[in-house]
């Protein structure tokens, strides 16, 4: 089995526009959810979010590209280039046909839907754009990362909802680990912060109208955030060949279904998630320092988690850190995971744990050490990182230091 | 009209609980009744289309809502109130 190094992270998300930015604002216990900016907003009962700010597209896109590229792709190529950049990779030669693309999205192109539907129905139009389709489908990221920088290896997508990302950087994983591959471009995108988007959601009840606070007693739901974590993962006697800078070593991977509920979780599949990455890796929960947790901040998920965590850690559930990094950037549905997996790669590489941020009151049913509201300097040798999705999938990836 | 929503709150409720209306009484409660978490939701969906309000519900701290759902009787007292509001 081949071994599987990080050697590349790029990423745009609420609390940046690049890796540096994003683990800055994480130190710094930023918060990067605020009033929504998005049309017809006022007919919202939900107005939060975690909206990337700043960004424009005409700066980064032609016009012929932006016709292509739904929100959901351009971040996908925003955070894909800073990666590719650091690992200081190219795919001119035989190692194009080696090297392909993994990525996780839910909704895919959801504003593209969103804008089109509103052009047909509401607004009568009997025509759109020739380009809806292959701009709205759930590959468009994935096809043009492979185009953009001449990927023609394994390359695919993957929906798992809200565990998408981690199903994607753990396929990216076996592939390599198996010998498929030699680099699998990875991680995930989402941005579903849209009327349409935000509306299906509300449905649920399960959305905060103030704050994303996750294991806090008074938590009450999750909040939405959009943007993109991209990360290469290579060989990682490839890797030392050429002497890249290894950011953290890939060592682990589960994933269970819960086959229970399509939306409540449960402790029993996460147990197994966490517990089957532990076996995975050939680690022992004592020698895990951090976990990022899913941590959505709703009633049912955070109880349940906490829960889990203690099962399979027994006593070092008191000693180990975990943190939810939504409580800053929100819940990136089907690109959290990657985003997450920044917290990872600072608290293995930097020693620092980033923090649960709007803790305000302890809750029995999460009593871990949740790294309340200020981030925390600790010398980590392996992390998890957890993703539980609605409909019960489940994704755990565990890294060692480098 | 107050007869009118308590007939089709009992009758929302008892679809999502899968009996009749005559089967559902005032002082059951909606678990008793067997309807879960999604059943509430749909139930609230379903109140809000019959008499086009607004009912403020988070699942995540339903005691913190003006919505009682403790029991039928509850329920029905709270949409008449909201219904009321809407035409005052």
């Amino acid at each position: 089995m081949r071994r599987v190094a990080i050697t590349g992270a790029g990423t745009i998300n609420p609390l940046g526009h690049s890796v540096q930015a994003t683990q800055q604002a994480m130190r710094d216990g930023v918060c990067g959810i605020g009033e929504l900016d998005i049309r017809d907003v006022e007919r919202l009962s939900i107005r939060l979010g975690g909206q990337v700010k700043g960004y424009d597209p005409d700066s980064r896109f032609n016009r012929q590209q932006l016709a292509l590229f739904d929100r959901f792709t351009q971040f996908t190529l925003v955070a894909a280039e800073e990666a590719i950049a650091q690992s200081g990779l190219d795919f001119d030669g035989g190692l194009a046909a080696e090297s392909g693309v993994v990525l996780g999205t839910s909704g895919g192109g959801l504003n593209t839907q969103d804008e089109n539907y509103r052009a047909v129905y509401e607004e009568g139009k009997n025509r759109v754009h020739p380009f809806i389709v292959p701009k709205l489908m759930n590959n468009a990221a994935a096809s043009h990362v492979s185009m953009r920088f001449n990927l023609k290896g394994p390359s695919f997508t993957v929906a798992t909802a809200c565990a998408s990302s981690n199903h994607a950087m753990g396929q990216a994983f076996w592939l390599i680990r198996g010998g498929a591959a030699k680099v699998i471009v990875t991680g995930g995108s989402e941005s579903m912060l849209c009327f349409g988007g935000v509306k299906a959601w509300e449905g649920l009840r399960v959305m905060s109208k103030d704050a994303c606070r996750p294991f806090s007693a008074n938590r009450n739901g999750m909040v939405q955030g959009e943007g993109a974590g991209v990360f290469v993962f290579e060989d990682y006697d490839h890797a030392k060949a050429r002497s890249a800078n290894i950011l953290a070593e890939v060592v682990g991977f589960s994933m269970t279904s819960d086959a229970a509920d399509i939306v409540m979780p449960s402790q029993d599949g996460a147990a197994r998630a966490i517990s089957g990455a532990l076996k995975d890796a050939g680690i022992n929960a004592e020698q895990v320092g951090y976990i990022n947790a899913h941590g959505t901040g709703t009633a049912a998920n955070d109880k349940t988690e906490c829960a889990a965590v203690s099962n399979v850690f027994g006593h070092h559930a008191n000693e180990v850190l975990i943190s939810s990094t939504k409580s800053m950037h929100g819940h990136l549905i089907g690109g959290t995971g990657a985003v997450e997996l920044l917290a990872c790669l600072m608290a293995l590489k930097d020693g620092v744990i980033a923090p649960t941020i709007g803790y305000q009151e302890p809750d029995p049913e999460c009593a871990l050490d949740v790294v309340p509201n200020e981030a925390r300097e600790a010398s980590v040798a392996y992390v998890l990182s957890n993703a539980f999705a609605f409909g019960g999938l489940n994704a755990v990836l565990a890294l060692k230091k480098a | 009209m107050s007869e009118n929503v308590k007939d089709r709150v009992i009758q929302i409720i008892a679809e999502q609980a899968v009996l009749e209306p005559a089967d559902v009484s005032m002082d059951q409660s909606l678990s008793d009744l067997g309807v879960d978490s999604m059943g509430l939701v749909e139930a609230i969906f379903a109140i809000e289309e019959s008499f086009d309000i607004t009912v403020p519900f988070n699942a995540n701290e339903p005691e913190k809502s003006d919505f009682d759902i403790s029991s039928v009787a509850s329920v029905v007292a709270a949409v008449e109130q909201f219904v009321a509001e809407k035409s005052a």
